[in-house]
Order: C-alpha cells, then structure tokens, then sequence
C-alpha cells in the first residue's frame, strides 16, 4: 500500500513537471508568436525580446520615431499620405513605449493595432488566437488616456473599466521612481486571459504616454531651427540676437541696447513655447485629442480646446513589433535592418526558443530526473517489500503449487501483482497530478498568467513519427518498471520449495 | 489405479549425509478404494503424500496413476497432472485468505486446461453445507467449515485420488466424524481412490484397509 503511494507521488510529480513544462514552454512560444520582427535599440537580442514580450529586465534605449515610421503609412508636413521606406513590406508594426510602470506590472504605451490586429498563439487547428476582452473594448487612437489591462494585473490592482490610474515613471524596483499623479489614465478594457506575458501588463494608447511629464525627448536648439512654418522668421530673429549682442560686446552699442537684447530673447522664448505645447497646456484639457497622423509636422500650437500629441521631433520608440506581409519579407528586413546603423531586428520566437532550452529546458530536465528517481526509489521500495513478503507467503505459493499451480504461474502471479501496483499507482498518481494542478489553477493563472486546468495534458512529444502525451509514454514505463523490480520476487516464488512451504505453520 | 514400485527416497542433511525417508517395494490402490495410512511421526507419510502427487519427485521407482508414470514426466507437466487428476486435503486446510469459499474451490480449477466451472463449485460446496455461504471469506467460517471448504476445493476438478493429510488432526472432537463421513461419502460418490493419513483410531476402525507404516523402509500392511 504504502509503496503504491510512493509510485502514485513519484508518478504525480512527473505529471505536474511534465504538464507545467508543457504549458509554460506554450505559453513561452504564444507570447512570442502574432508577428515576425522585433524592432530595438542596437544592443543584446536578449534583453530586447524580455523587455518587449515577456515585459522583464532592465528597460533598453529607445530608437527615432522617424524609424518606427518608415514601417507605417502616415502624413507628412503638409498632409499628404506618405509611405515610408519599408512600408510595402510591412502588414502591421505596433510600437511599443516603455520604462514606466503601475505597481508591480509594466506600462506599455503603444497603439490599438496591438489588439485589433496582432494574435497571440494558435488553437490546435491552426487558427490563430485573437485578443478578446472580458470587460469594455480596446481603447481608441483619439482616446490619448485609454488603458487596456491584462487579466492577471487587472485581478492583482483590482481596476475596473472606468477607474482612474497614475502611472509611475521609472519602474517600481527603481529608486528614483515617481508617480504621475497628474497624468492618470482610464480603464476602458480589460483583456481576457491570454497565458502569455501579457496579462501581466497594463497598455496605455502611446499618445498619452508621450505626453506624460518627462516622457518628452529633449530637444536640441538646433532643432527648433529646422522645424515648423516659422522656422525661417526663428532663425532670422536669433540672428538679429546674436548680432546685437556682438556688436554690445565690442562697445559699439549703447548701454540701453542691452534692454533691447534682453527684450528679443524674451520674444524668441515666447515664440518658441508657442511653437512647441508644453506640458502645462497639455494638462488643460483631458478631452480627446487628434490622431498622431492627423498632427504630424504640425506642431504649431492650433489645438485648443483638446489634447495636443507631443511633436515628432520629441517623440521616441522603444520597440516596434512587426507583422509582415509575408515570410520572405521577415529575412529580407531582417538583414536589412541590421545592417543599417540605427535598431537591430529580431526574430521573437528564436529568441524565445533559445532562452527556453538555455534556462526553462534545464529546469525541466532537473526536475524530470528528480521525479523520475522518486519513481525509480519507489519502484526499489516495492522490490524490497515484495521481497520481504515473499517469506510469509511461500506458504499460499505452496498451496497454489499443491493445488497444480506450475512455477512459471506463480511467477507470473507475482509479477502480475508488481505491474499491477506500478499500474494502480501510476494511474492514481496521474489523477492526483492533475487533481494537484487543478487544485492550483486559479493561483498559477492569478499569479503568473500561465493558463493551466485539471484536463491540462503535457504537449505531445514525437517518438518514431508518432505524436503522443508523454504522459501516455509514463504508463509504459511504469509497465517495465514494475517487471524489472518485480522479477526478483517472482524468482523467489519459483523457486519455492513446496513441501517444505507446506510444512510452515500458517 | 495407483501403483508406487520400488520407490526410494532421501534427504541431504545439513551435515551432507543422506537421511532414507521412504522405501517401498509396492504400493496399490484400486479405483474408489478407500485407505488410511498410519505410522509415526517422521515415518514417511506425507512425503508418500507428495510423492504421489508429484510435488517430490522419488529418488528411484515408478509412480503410476490412472496408468501414467509420473515420475516421467516434467514438472510443469506433473504439476498439470496434478491440478487434473490428484485432489488433496491438507491438515491446516490451506484455504487462500484473502478469497471467499467460492472463489478458493474455484482457484483448484484455474490450474486445469479447462475454464473454471462455477456451476460445479457451487454444486460442491452445496453438497459439503456450504451453499449459504459461498461469499465468506475463511475468517468468517468456522474450523470445520474451512475443512469442508477444503474437501469441495480437492474434488472440484473431478480427480481420480484423493489424498487427505490428516484432515481431522485440527477439529474438535464432535466435528471430526462428520469431515470423515463427508470425505468418504463424496468419494465413494464421485468413485474416487482415497488415501488418508490419520493418527485417530477412530477414524482408522472405520476403513478396510489400514496401511501402518512401523518404521522407515519398512511397510506392514494389515488388513482387517
């Protein structure tokens, strides 16, 4: 009995290994799956595939906006469609902005196309999995302060549509973090569970993460010159500035002229804070404001009564996900963009397989052997007590053989009874497993987002072309187990001497 | 229908010598005969016992029943002799705890070539008064019940010879002639040869033939 629960433990510890590893490497491979290309600051492959799909490590630099919109179809400067540079190539690119955070989850400031037009995974016929939301609806480009909430942080902050939330720059672990107590976002959905990385973060439209304080790029002087319909009369009056101050500094001035600069210098200041909406005009208004394409190139202040998108020339990405139209263009841009000098291309799902053999794949592997040594301990543990027994039963073995029971039978009886406790316990021990991972289900997907259920079964492995459960392959072995600890006992039993076994007192 | 000839046979001792158990020039039982055996202790009855059932094989001689030697035979071969021809009856019953009456007389039939016949148990335990209580397990039966559980079980596979080893020696006084009636009495019914170890006297008064084995090697056979 008891050596049938150490084989029914073993057995269920390598069915919640199994059936964990299975769902985490799913869910490993569902978070990375739904587009092509990861878009990055040049720099590790790695960090850049944490940071984007599994929202972990240290935040990455950021690359131009102008770069992310070489993938897009937008307005220029004087409002014609453009296209940019790999933009027929391109089925949608999703940017991702990142380095802020709510509580424990990260922010990910980024545009509807995340859940319009992305999957995530694929069900088992090959149909892919689409973003569904259990309460309210993805957030609008015009919605600047719009949040969508991943299932699990949605449960673990408790926001409901509706609520307000600040977000804190910086992440939560960081010491010079801060809340934006004034720049608060609303929920307007939140995302059924996916079992991906996602459920643990909290997406913010882009625009209002942009126009949140600090999140502004800061511009060089230089800059101002170049940009905005009245870039040349800027420039001409910085000049007039310049000059005047020459001419004061070699004394050809009178003393009065340097009111006079002073006075220019406030007129450029004010000209410029025009040009460029500060954040303090920002917080005036928390109505809609326009698209960013509908604003592009115009920064020039004529947005009154609604939220102005913070200026191209501020804005920055951190990453941008794209899906192609196509798998012939993922390897063309994917070369291309990393032989250019600006942001490196990578592949998620490489990535994702790498770190999964190189990390989770050892940890499976530890633990397999320790639940497989458990077995393998229990098996032995049988052996011996079948063993033991053999002394107080050689008496029923002699009554069997009296009876005309042949050696080879009551052999076989013994070994019988091995499988038979291997099976039994097997079977019970594949229950418990699952019973255990069902017990445990709603803390796993609360806490990790990791989708798991009672009739969870470990992926299918490929053994001679077959496609089966290992799970299935564990009865089997349980089978050659039983017969291998088994034999000894059974040996025994043929070995019985019968009228010295009868001669026993019972 | 059984004939034991020139049977020798010994045990190695410990020590490496050789300790004579049994020695018998001849030895027959007719068809339906019924006999007992008696001798002291160490005189070699239950190992004539197991010689006859094939469970010991004799060092030398033939043992012939139903015209069969035996002693020719294999072991898997003379265990299915056994199952299929030789019904015993052990002084401790030996009935398997762990199954009811029904299943015990049903276990003799699984060692057979043939399919177990139910019909036939629950026919043999009705006739040994055990038809109420085919489902009780040893524990639940008393010492004279197991007995008759233990007599249905030995004629289940319709043997030709029933050996019974001391059958008796383990029940009380008042229940003893009824196990003996009921041996006898399935026997002559089923014409089955019996060969039955006793040290009761009274149990030995009531057959014809009484073999005594006085001392190893030697047989005396009295007739009364």
């Amino acid at each position: 009995m008891l050596t049938g629960l150490s084989i029914a433990l073993g057995t269920a510890l390598v069915v919640i290994v199994l059936v964990v590893y299975g769902v985490v490497a799913e869910s490993f491979r569902d978070a990375a799956q739904g587009y092509h290309l990861i878009l990055g600051a040049k720099g590790g492959k790695l960090q850049l595939t944490l940071n984007t799909v599994f929202h972990l490590s240290q935040p990455i630099e950021n690359i131009p906006y102008s770069f992310y919109k070489e993938f897009t179809e937008y307005k220029d400067a004087d409002g014609r469609p453009t296209r940019g540079k790999y933009a027929s190539a391109v089925e949608v690119a999703v940017p991702y902005c990142m380095g802020d955070s709510y509580q424990e989850f990260r922010v990910v400031g980024t545009t509807p196309d995340l859940f319009n037009k992305l999957s995530y995974g694929t069900l088992p016929d090959g149909t892919p999995k689409f973003y569904e939301f259990s309460a309210g609806k993805n957030f609008t480009a015009d919605d600047f302060r719009g949040a969508v909430i991943g299932a699990v942080a949605a449960k673990k902050t408790d926001l409901q549509v509706g609520d307000h939330f600040p977000i804190t720059h910086g992440l939560a672990e960081d010491e010079d973090a801060h809340v934006h107590e004034e720049d608060a976002f609303h929920v307007v959905g939140i995302l059924r569970p996916t079992g991906t990385p996602n459920d643990r973060a909290v997406f913010v439209n882009m625009e209002g993460f942009y126009l949140i304080a600090d999140h502004a790029k800061p511009v060089e002087a230089e800059d101002d010159k170049a940009e905005g319909p009245h870039a040349t009369q800027l420039i001409q009056l910085r000049e007039a500035k310049d000059s005047l101050q020459q001419l004061l500094e070699r004394d050809t001035l009178s003393a009065e002229a340097s009111t006079e600069i002073e006075r220019i210098d406030g007129l450029l200041r004010t000209i410029l804070e025009k040009l460029s909406p500060s954040k303090a005009e920002v917080k005036k208004s928390q109505s809609a404001g326009r698209s960013p394409d509908d604003v592009a190139g115009s920064a020039d202040g004529e947005t009154a009564g609604a939220i102005a998108p913070l200026p191209e020339n501020q804005r920055e990405v951190t990453s941008v996900l794209l899906l192609l139209k196509n798998d012939v263009f993922s390897q063309i841009l994917h070369n291309k963009i990393n032989e250019g000098s600006v942001a490196q291309a990578v592949y998620p799902s490489r990535e994702v397989a790498k770190l999964f053999e190189g990390i989770v794949g050892h940890v499976q592997t530890i633990l397999l052997i320790l639940a497989i040594l458990v077995i393998v301990v229990a098996g032995v543990g049988v052996m011996v007590s079948m063993y033991n027994s053999m002394s107080d039963r050689s008496r029923e073995i002699g009554i069997m053989r009296a009876l005309g029971a042949a050696r080879v039978t009551v052999m076989s009886i013994v070994l019988f009874e091995a499988i038979l406790l291997a099976v039994l316990g097997g079977v019970a021990g594949v229950c418990l497993g699952h019973g255990t991972i069902g017990a445990f289900a709603p803390v796993i997907t609360a806490n990790t987002g990791v989708m798991i259920n009672f009739w969870e079964w470990a992926p299918a492995i490929y053994l001679g072309g077959w496609s089966v459960s290992p799970e299935l392959v564990l009865i089997p072995s349980l089978l050659l187990l039983a017969v291998v600890v088994g034999y000894l006992p059974a040996v025994v039993a043929y070995r019985t001497d019968v009228s010295r076994a009868l001669s026993h007192s019972p | 229908m059984l004939l034991l000839k020139d049977i020798q046979k010994s045990f190695i001792e410990p020590d490496g010598t050789t300790l004579p158990i049994l020695g018998i020039e001849e030895f027959c039982v007719a068809r339906g005969e019924q006999m007992v055996l008696v001798g002291r202790s160490g005189s070699g009855k239950t190992t004539r016992l197991h010689v006859i059932a094939g469970i010991s094989r004799p060092d030398q001689g033939v043992v012939e029943i139903a015209g069969r030697d035996i002693t020719q035979l294999s072991e898997a071969g003379r265990d299915r002799f056994r199952a299929e021809k030789i019904g015993y009856v052990f002084q401790t019953f030996n009935l398997l705890p762990a199954f009811s009456a029904l299943e015990n007389v049903l276990l003799g039939m699984t060692f057979t070539r043939k399919a177990a016949n139910v019909a036939r148990a629950r026919e043999l335990l009705d006739r040994v008064g055990l038809g109420q209580r085919l489902t009780h397990r040893p524990a639940a039966l008393s010492v004279g019940e197991q007995q008759r559980v233990a007599v249905a079980r030995a004629l289940a596979n319709n043997p030709q010879i029933l050996l019974a080893d001391e059958p008796t020696a383990n029940i009380d006084t008042g229940h003893q002639q009824q196990i003996v009636d009921l041996i006898r009495e399935t026997c002559r019914e089923e014409e089955v040869a019996l060969v039955m170890v006793t040290h009761t006297p009274e149990v030995c008064s009531q057959f014809d033939r009484v073999d005594e084995l006085a001392e190893i090697n030697r047989v005396a056979q009295r007739v009364k």
